[in-house]
């Protein structure tokens, strides 16, 4: 199991974000979690993130806790993240907001930057040519030197995206991908998330479009006021009465 | 210590205490109906000083300080026509820089005005060595004009927010902007209206205070810091907390003085701040959750 | 290499300016010039930190005084009453102290002008990180108001210390030998040397911060300052960049104050004040809160006008009406702004 989630609980005063939610999410899976607004979706990303500590239970990512790291810690052992309300850089270009992926997996500190050292100037280069790679891998690369804030929102989707490739993730979550795009802007997404879990990298999403969800989703999660509800395959969840009630109301007959 | 040395220090320790809070009072309205902190509160504790001097060359004294109340009450909305309404929301540093850019201003203005030299308004009842005994310390009665003031200007605060329709306007307007605005309340004129009561308080209180604690033109910053750390203490926002808030420190700065040089006596309230800002920066009496859920 | 043109520019401009005064016979115009460059550095360091980190202090004099009165202090008191103490002795075996004799014949044991500023640099070091550490974990109001007060408590300590001489600061400090017959001094004969050390010592300081800038190092600075979730989410570890660029400018502050003691021969406790803090910020607001070069030309440009005493006894007010005026209409400062659009924002807010 590369992410392991057991018993987590999140309070914030008298509510209950997230209660009791366990689940596993193996090596190589695409997992979707889905919910009503207000699930506590974006609650356990950020608990499972490391943005939110959990009041109770446990997070293991390749078998060590990581429940109560910081996210940086979190994101160097190979997790990155997407965000529902876009959060790229302002005031750097895109491609300078991707090479920030690139900081985990480089070394040149505060004293060789200053100095200019040659061995972090190559290290430079590389991941301005790794950042450009990714660019191009999304189509968006003659976007590179354009002010990030100042792009498209699908544009924007797309940098994030290769920001948060650029730091050579094992696990990705991504929150929302399919927000606020057209039905091709969102089979491109789909295409793109296969694609990319075929390199190996799993996948956990949350997600309100269902057709991406039961589209590429090995498994599903189901929440609803922070509880989990239900868990399995598409088809399963397709036909679970819990998750139906609850997404389309009780049947008055 | 005797009881006559406690009971001086003990009416000090109030006496300053109150007028702290009083600046931390101020603090909070501005906060709370604009988000701003604004640093030039003190300048209008040593403007309504100021002023006040000035006029009671030509009038009466209690007529001088009702003008003088007046007057600076216009300069705060002056402050906050001129430089506040611009901004289309400003980011915090942006604020910060400002209201310290306007404090400047307003100290060198009355640098200006006024020179270096330090002054004061006679005292409301009697003269510098008349006194009065409380509890076997002989203080000067206008250290009860100070407290009375100040103590009916809380209390006069506390009924203006809870029971005149103006007063739950601005408490509207804090708790939630643009739920007040969809009321029909006009934000901007309580934001106006929040400037011109932090700056009434303010003058009073210096005109209250001048006898005993004199005005010079940079009493102000110092003043400011101390009204900052008495509106963190309290939890920012809640007024009634900074009165406790506001004695706390007066109490705790005059008791010092028996343990410190007075020249260190400043760094025993900022390091109070600091103390404050580290460990508990919602304050003694602020609820954490909602202390970070704050924009800051 | 591009990003090093401005640099040339600038050496070019100090020269040129010094073979200008020399032909015009204006040479007492190196002495604020000289002055300028050492206000530089700090203003430099300090726009690393708020336009890259995005963190403001509002303290930043307290670091220039630490240096400053540190090695003034150590370079001025008197040690022979101590000479007993073992870690005197220590240094005077190792070299670190100056036997001489005053002009009564008494004699004297001082601190030598490189261990003192030694000294200094790892005092303000060890200070940077025990406030930073605490101050850094706050934001907005809260990291405005720390700063100030440390900067208070600095200059409170400067006034209320014998040790610093109180009110009246510390003089007599003697110049600062760095090569044979090349000391930081106030030295008449020695202007012009001290003029090109200091814009030597400015230069060599961009070409570190233009570079750390460029680096991974910057971005992540950058990344901070725009959305610090983010930049932590992606592997930066925010609070730590943070503290390394606190200390880094504060020892650029320090390290000027040293200098800059020397070459006035003394320092007062003006120089920690919340003025002159104020006046570092408005300087880095004006320039363009993330533009180096930007910061470097309005503080050269400021300082030597306020030294030269162009504007009178309104030298404070100016830098608080420069703040409040770049606040409200230029907020990326004078070199980021665009008329037009200025007049625009101005037009319709008044509607």
């Amino acid at each position: 199991m590369l992410l392991e989630i057991k018993n987590l609980f999140r309070r914030f005063g008298g509510l209950q974000a997230v209660s009791d939610v366990s689940f596993s999410v193996p090596q190589g899976m695409i997992k979707a979690v889905i919910g009503p607004n207000g699930a506590g979706k974006t609650t356990l990303f950020n608990l499972i993130s490391g943005a939110l500590p959990p009041s109770a239970g446990g997070i293991h990512f390749k078998g060590q806790p990581i429940h109560g790291l910081p996210p940086y810690r979190i994101a160097s052992q190979g997790m990155a993240r997407t965000y529902q309300n876009i959060k790229l850089y302002p005031g750097m270009t895109a491609l300078e907001n991707v090479m920030v992926g690139r900081h985990c997996r480089c070394r040149a500190g505060f004293l060789s930057g200053m100095l200019s050292l040659p061995w972090s100037r190559k290290e430079e280069k590389a991941s301005r040519v790794a950042a450009m790679e990714l660019l191009a891998l999304l189509d968006i690369a003659d976007l590179a030197e354009v002010e990030a804030t100042s792009l498209a929102f699908g544009q924007q989707r797309a940098v994030e995206f290769a920001r948060a490739l650029a730091t050579e993730p094992e696990l990705l979550l991504l929150d929302e991908p399919a927000a606020g795009l057209n039905i091709y802007e969102t089979a491109e997404v789909a295409r793109l998330i296969s694609k990319i879990n075929g390199q190996g990298i799993t996948v956990l999403l949350v997600e309100h479009d269902m057709s991406l969800v039961m589209d590429i989703s090995q498994e599903i999660v189901v929440l609803s006021f922070g509880e989990k509800i239900a868990e399995g395959t598409p088809a399963e969840i397709q036909h679970n009465k819990e998750v139906i009630r609850i997404y389309l109301g009780e049947d008055d007959a | 210590m005797t009881l006559e040395l406690f009971s001086q220090y003990l009416l000090a320790g109030i006496t300053y205490g109150i007028i702290y809070a009083i600046v931390g009072i101020g603090f909070n309205i501005i906060y709370n109906t604009t988000g701003i902190i604004n640093f030039a509160q003190g300048e209008f504790v040593m403007l309504g000083g100021m002023t006040a001097i000035s006029l009671s060359q030509w009038l009466p004294l209690p007529l001088a300080i009702g003008v003088a109340v007046l007057i600076v009450m216009l300069i705060g909305a002056l402050v906050e026509i001129l430089f506040i309404r611009w901004l289309d929301r400003p980011s915090v540093l942006r604020m910060i820089i400002i209201t310290i850019g306007i404090s400047i201003l307003i100290r060198e203005a009355a640098l200006h005005i006024w020179g270096e030299g330090v002054r004061s308004l006679p005292y409301f009842v009697g003269n510098e060595i008349t006194t009065v005994q409380i509890l076997g310390a002989r203080v000067s009665p206008q250290v009860l004009w100070v407290i009375g003031v100040c103590a009916v200007m809380v209390l006069g605060l506390s009924l203006f927010f809870r029971y005149t329709l103006q007063g739950k306007k601005m408490q509207a307007c804090a708790a939630n902007r643009m739920a007040a605005t969809l009321c029909g309340i006009s934000t901007r004129n309580m934001v106006t209206l929040s400037f011109m009561l932090s700056a009434g308080i303010g003058a009073l209180a210096g005109c209250v205070m001048s006898p005993i604690t004199y005005t010079q033109y940079d009493i102000g910053t110092g003043l400011a810091i101390k009204g900052f750390t008495v509106a963190i203490l309290g939890g920012l926002g809640s007024s009634m907390a900074a009165v406790a808030a506001g004695l706390l420190l007066g109490l705790i700065e005059s008791f010092s003085v028996s343990v410190v040089p007075l020249a260190f006596q400043d760094a025993i309230s900022i390091s109070l701040l600091l103390a404050i800002l580290f460990f508990r920066p919602h304050g003694l009496f602020g609820n954490k959750d909602a202390a970070d859920l704050k924009e800051f | 290499m591009k990003r090093h043109l401005p640099l040339s520019l600038l050496v070019l401009a100090v020269i040129c300016v010094q073979q200008l005064t020399r032909a015009t016979g204006t040479a007492f115009y190196l002495t604020p010039l000289t002055m300028a460059a050492y206000y530089s550095l700090v203003i430099v360091g300090l726009c690393l930190l708020m336009g890259y980190a995005g963190q403001i202090s509002l303290g930043h004099a307290g670091f220039f005084a630490i240096g400053g009165y540190l090695s003034a202090m150590l370079t001025t008191k008197n040690l022979i009453p101590f000479k007993e103490n073992s870690l005197i002795a220590l240094g005077d075996r190792l070299g670190l102290l100056i036997h001489g004799q005053d002009m009564f014949g008494e004699p004297f044991l001082l601190v030598q002008p490189w261990a003192a500023c030694g000294c200094a640099i790892l005092v303000t070091i060890v200070v940077a990180y025990g406030i930073g550490i605490p101050v850094l974990k706050l934001k907005g109001h809260y990291l405005a108001m720390a700063t100030l007060g440390f900067g208070i408590i600095v200059y409170r300590l400067a006034l209320a210390s014998p040790l610093f001489g109180e009110a009246d600061g510390i003089s007599g400090v003697p110049g600062f030998p760095l090569l044979p017959g090349l000391a930081v001094s106030g030295d008449f004969s020695s202007r012009v040397s001290n003029y090109y050390l200091a814009w030597g010592m400015v230069a060599f300081a961009m070409w570190l911060l233009v570079n750390l800038i460029h680096s991974r190092v910057g971005r992540a600075l950058r990344a901070i300052h725009g959305a610090e979730g983010a930049a932590n989410a992606m592997g930066i570890d925010t609070a730590r960049y943070k503290l390394n660029t606190f200390v880094l400018s504060a020892v650029l502050a320090a390290v000027a104050g040293i200098f800059l003691t020397h070459y006035n021969g003394g320092i007062g406790p003006s120089e920690a004040g919340i003025m002159k803090s104020v006046r570092y910020v408005a300087i880095v607001a004006i320039g363009g809160m993330a533009n180096l070069w930007g910061a470097l030309v309005m503080g050269a440009l400021l300082n030597i006008m306020s030294l030269r005493g162009m504007f009178g006894s309104y030298d404070d007010a100016v830098f608080g009406a420069i703040l409040i005026v770049i606040m409200l209409f230029a907020p990326q400062g004078l070199l980021g702004i665009s008329l037009p659009a200025a007049l625009k924002r101005i037009l319709r807010r008044g509607a």
